[in-house]
């Protein structure tokens, strides 16, 4: 049952962005920061929370998950350091993902050549 | 009795013609006496050579990146391949052209500079953005007319994957286009000039003047063009004899589905009533059912390509005998795009005759 969640879940959550794109003049870009500062609004309010532990990689994969894990990272940081956990958190809870992307975008580039769809 | 500025201002919104210093007036279709398209060559990539006019192009490359590293080199090969195409056709040597008129759309017109850097031809590189295939012809023109010029080579060329990384997001980017957005042509064509008589002939051009009707929306640029479009079409029917009907064609560059549709209504609104020989190239290069290409084709490539490979065929077989083909180009750039700038625009037209 947990796959079948996390796929609904995580299918019903993009569903707003095709919405934005087919019907709006949003560019890409900002859907997808719109959806990272969206993700940060529900995490600092608990809501995600709930989400993610519905769902799991289905709350967590989509970019909503990723402004979850800053505001997570920010309010654990604050917790334990105070103010100044405000600046390192977030980056300190989400290096490993953003690492990831670079590392593996830089491993394809090295393999595979892009080409028309 | 008006005075000089309210004068100015009222010929400015309704007539025709612009006022000089020397009170001279100018016209707006420019005639030419002796000036013959002897020969055009065509280059393509696979989505347009799996269109509808596919059977007219001289050529095609299924790899977008025609054996090169980069998409850029890739533009600049085929324009290289084009030229050799154009050259062999007409049965001459780089050393016979006198002048070669062309650009396209990568930042200072790289691709045709490096394209066309081994053919040592005198060269002027020209920017229209999607209108520059008609503005190297309409120049072209002047130049022959003036009996300063023998041979001309006119082109035009655009790449999508090219245009793609310099207007919008690289490939690699992986992003999604919105449904009104339209597909940059991977296309090139090139035409041959002289005064040399043959089945088509350049009758008249007009220059077009940049139209900007506050439009914002850079995924929906045909709605800009389309203003463009109906200014010197306007401009062009209210100075000649000729009707729309008296035309067998009446093409535009790329508005596109919906910068078509905005024209016909626009132009219908003006009394210059547009019948079914009123067509778009970004419409007929693709097969909208079949092919997922939004809006349609757009850029240089687009009215370089179908022009030089189906309507100049057309009209050299005397298919059609009267062609008025509207080249439209949106004068954006990305920083523009951020800047939250308007996109104004420009349409060149130029009226060709078949003597076949």
């Amino acid at each position: 049952m947990n796959y079948i969640y996390a796929f609904v879940i995580g299918g019903m959550l993009c569903i707003p962005a095709q919405i934005l794109i087919d019907k709006t003049k949003l560019s890409n870009a900002r859907i997808l920061t719109g959806y990272v500062v969206t993700g940060v609004i529900l995490g600092s309010f608990g809501i995600y929370e709930v989400l993610v532990n519905f769902a799991s990689a289905g709350a967590t994969v989509p970019l909503l998950g990723f402004g979850y894990s800053l505001a997570k990272g920010v309010r654990e940081a604050v917790d334990s350091d105070g103010l100044f956990g405000a600046l390192y958190g977030g980056l300190s809870a989400t290096a490993a993902g953003i690492s990831a992307s670079i590392f593996f975008a830089l491993l394809w580039s090295f393999i595979f050549k892009s080409r028309q769809k | 009795m008006y005075t000089e500025h309210s004068l100015l201002l009222y010929m400015e919104s309704y007539t025709t013609f612009s006022y000089c210093e020397e009170k001279t007036l100018i016209k707006n279709i420019l005639r030419f006496k002796n000036v013959y398209i002897n020969y055009a060559a065509s280059t393509v990539g696979k989505k347009e050579y799996e269109g509808p006019l596919k059977n007219y192009f001289d050529a095609f490359e299924e790899d977008e990146y025609f054996g090169c590293k980069s998409y850029e080199e890739a533009e600049s090969e085929m324009v290289r391949r084009n030229l050799n195409l154009l050259i062999a056709k007409a049965n001459l040597d780089y050393t016979d052209i006198d002048l070669l008129l062309g650009g396209d759309l990568i930042n200072q017109c790289t691709s045709t500079s490096f394209g066309i850097k081994e053919t040592n031809i005198p060269y002027l590189g020209l920017y229209g953005a999607c209108s520059t295939a008609i503005e190297s012809i309409l120049c072209g023109s002047v130049f022959i007319n003036s009996n300063q010029i023998n041979k001309c080579i006119a082109q035009a060329s655009s790449h999508f994957c090219a245009a793609e990384r310099q207007y919008r997001f690289p490939l690699e980017y992986g992003s999604t286009r919105t449904p009104t957005s339209q597909n940059t042509v991977t296309g090139t064509g090139a035409f041959l000039l002289s005064a040399v008589e043959s089945n088509v002939r350049v009758e008249s051009a007009v220059i077009g003047r940049i139209i900007d009707k506050g439009i914002t929306d850079a995924n929906n640029m045909g709605a800009a063009m389309a203003c463009a479009a109906v200014d010197t079409i306007k401009r062009y029917f209210e100075e000649s004899d000729m009707k729309p009907k008296d035309f067998d064609v009446i093409i535009t560059g790329d508005l596109g589905i919906e910068g078509y549709e905005i024209a016909k209504e626009m132009l219908n609104l003006n009394n210059i009533e547009m019948c079914d020989n009123y067509n778009d190239c970004g419409k007929i290069i693709y097969d909208t059912n079949e092919q997922d290409m939004h809006a349609g084709g757009s850029g240089c490539g687009c009215i370089a390509s179908v022009l030089a490979g189906y309507f100049i065929k057309l009209l050299n077989e005397g298919k059609i005998k009267n062609l008025l083909a509207v080249g439209t180009g949106a004068l954006l750039n990305p920083n523009s795009v951020f800047q939250k700038k308007t996109i104004p625009s420009i349409a060149h037209a130029i009226h060709l005759s078949s003597e076949a």
